[in-house]
């Protein structure tokens, strides 16, 4: 089974809210669509659940034409944001709501809700009303909800969001084994890049609704295709700057210079954007080859498992990330040392020029 | 704190009075009510209560009223509650027009309609009849109706429909199994406005009616014209007036605390 967007977009009046799109997800896969707030991830996943109509394009479902056929009939699971169940029910209707709509023989459907139930861990909760029960067993059973049916896909549009801290990182644990193994595409929307790399599967970037790139997490996490690609696919924010090369030096205003390494070095001389991740600029001496910033610090931030610090260098603020407690002073002047085989240089354009390692 | 109770206490004395009168009233006869003042009932008679309970132009009263405000509120209702969706959940063309225009409709006096009315019904054959003035109240009560529940879908995510549609509802499906179960409390609280919006309504019921379908108080005015003054069975006929409205408030009394939370009351 496999779920193919062509040219898939979406105009509200003169507002393009998805750009044409082109995916094709196939079945047993973990998707995850990463990007910002309105970067068009729910809309995208409106779209395939056919909630709402696109405005050019197509859906297929196995080769089959599926853009104009109503949610009723395409039969998929949405879990949304919210904890969305049906509040005059009990969990056990709520989980078994899908199967008696789709026409489940009655003595098939308490089997498949108990067994449901009990991958979700809501066996005590069956008889309880959904305002009865704690976010994470409503949200719990939103998602028993989404895997009793055999559905075609699994939309799931930031179904953790609104969890706490704890029982976010519990069942993000539990969720891609449970998914696993279904038959089904499924399709899991974030805004947090660390979520899906922990999820792993495959990542398609969002930024402004479009699609920037898309691939194995891994991969893209290592090679972003464009500026903003690699910008949505970090967090804390990727440290950008303009940059220039000149023979096999990049100079990074006056402040700063660097010898170019890897594919950088066969980059013709001119303008371009250097991007750097924060937990590449490390304010301890790191064993790869590094070369020194000194930047003024203006915010810190300490979890007590790493340390976070703002600094500003040139005209711009870069962010460093770094395991361990760092004492940092703000408005003092720290010296920091970032990693020139870590860089990406993005050509004007925003598209991946080279990176500063050699491949891979 | 005793003196602070006082207060509420009096103010609550003052406001029955004219509800305790009444009460009073119709437990005495006509002559004591007209011969002095007497703080209750020297001589306490049910004579009143027998004549409603045992004369059907009485008793038919009641009935009537109690039919096409029955009928009205499920009329109100049922058009109400796929209109009241539309607004809540769809943007049309001059949808908030629409909307502000349904309100306008509870401002226009009653009684402007009261001659038009009497001419359609009789025209279509449905003077005198339940439905006549069951109809005539949907003027004011759609409106109504469609402007309480809109509150209260409103407050019903639109992702509860979308769900029950991925689920693999139809929409007449959801609409009935789902979403009415999820409003009952807005319904409920609809309900008992319709119910009192019509039952206390008087002139159109009087205008459309004449022998059948004549409301109770239509029968309260005419009995008291022809029979001389009987005050007694008049407070007795009041009285029984006010309890379908005390015992529908009783049963929403906690939901109507809610559709006031929710600012549509």
């Amino acid at each position: 089974m496999t779920l193919e967007l062509t040219d898939l977009s979406l105009r509200v009046g003169a507002d393009m809210h998805i750009y044409p799109t082109t995916l094709r997800l196939e079945v047993g896969s973990f998707n995850i669509l990463l990007g910002a707030t309105g970067a068009g991830k729910s809309t995208l996943i409106r779209l395939m659940a056919g909630l709402e109509r696109p405005t050019r394009g197509s859906i297929r479902v196995d080769g089959q034409d599926v853009t104009g056929r109503s949610p009723q009939k395409r039969n998929i699971s949405l879990v949304h944001q919210f904890f969305v169940n049906y509040p005059h029910m009990t969990v056990f209707e709520n989980i078994a709501s899908p199967l008696k709509v789709s026409g489940v023989p009655t003595s098939e459907i308490a089997g498949r809700v108990e067994a449901a139930a009990d991958i979700l861990q809501l066996r005590p909760m069956l008889h309880r009303r959904p305002q009865e029960l704690s976010g994470g067993q409503q949200q719990r059973t939103a998602l028993a909800r989404a895997i009793v049916k055999e559905s075609t896909a699994i939309f799931l549009d930031e179904p953790l969001a609104n969890l706490d801290y704890k029982l976010r990182e519990e069942l993000r644990e539990q969720l891609p084994e449970l998914l696993a193994g279904r038959g089904t595409v499924i399709v899991y929307a974030t805004s947090e890049p660390t979520e899906a790399l922990l999820l792993g599967g495959n990542t398609a970037l969002m930024y402004e609704g479009r699609v920037t790139q898309f691939g194995s997490t891994a991969e893209i996490y290592r090679a972003p295709a464009d500026l903003h690609s690699a910008q949505v696919f970090s967090d804390p924010p990727i440290n950008i700057a303009p940059v220039e090369k000149r023979g096999d030096r990049m100079h990074l205003g006056t402040a700063l210079d660097w010898p170019v390494e890897g594919e950088a070095a066969g980059l013709s001389d001119g303008e371009y954007v250097v991007g750097i991740r924060p937990h590449h600029v490390t304010p301890v001496a790191p064993a790869a080859a590094a070369v020194p910033i000194t930047g003024t610090v203006r915010i810190t931030e300490l979890s007590g498992s790493e340390s976070v610090a703002h600094f500003s260098i040139a005209d711009r603020v870069w962010v460093s990330q770094s395991p361990g407690v760092t004492q940092f002073f703000v408005g003092q002047t720290h010296e920091f040392h970032m990693v020139p085989a870590e860089c990406f240089y993005f050509a004007r354009d925003g598209q991946l020029a080279a990176r500063g390692s050699a491949h891979g | 704190m005793k003196a602070r109770s006082l207060v509420p206490i009096l103010y609550i004395l003052f406001l029955m009075l004219p509800i305790y009168w009444l009460v009073a009233m119709s437990f005495k006869t006509t002559n004591e009510i007209l011969g002095g003042f007497s703080l209750f009932p020297q001589v306490w008679t049910l004579d009143n209560y027998r004549v409603i309970f045992t004369d059907p132009t009485w008793y038919w009263g009641y009935f009537n009223s109690i039919s096409y405000v029955t009928l009205n509120t499920v009329i109100s209702l049922a058009a109400a509650l796929p209109a009241a969706y539309a607004f809540s959940r769809y943007s049309f063309m001059g949808d908030k027009h629409l909307f502000f225009w349904l309100l306008t409709n509870r401002m226009a006096p009653v009684a402007v309609f009261a001659l038009p009315f009497f001419q359609l019904y009789s025209a279509v054959g449905l003077f005198d009849t339940y439905l006549a003035v069951a109809l005539a109240h949907c003027l004011f009560n759609i409106p109504l109706a469609v402007w309480i529940l809109e509150g209260f879908m409103s407050g019903i995510p639109k992702e509860l429909d979308e769900t029950a549609f991925v689920d693999g509802y139809s929409f007449p499906r959801f609409f009935t199994t789902i979403f009415v179960p999820t409003i009952k409390a807005g319904i409920g609280v609809t309900a008992f406005f319709l119910f009192m919006f019509s039952w206390v309504e008087l002139l159109l019921a009087k205008t459309l009616t004449a022998v059948y379908a004549k409301p109770i108080a239509a029968v309260m005015t005419r009995t008291a014209s022809s029979a001389g003054y009987e005050l007694g069975l008049l407070a007795a006929a009041g009285v029984l007036t006010i309890i379908p409205g005390a015992i529908v408030i009783y049963f929403v009394r906690n939901y109507i605390a809610k559709g006031f939370a929710l600012g549509r009351v």
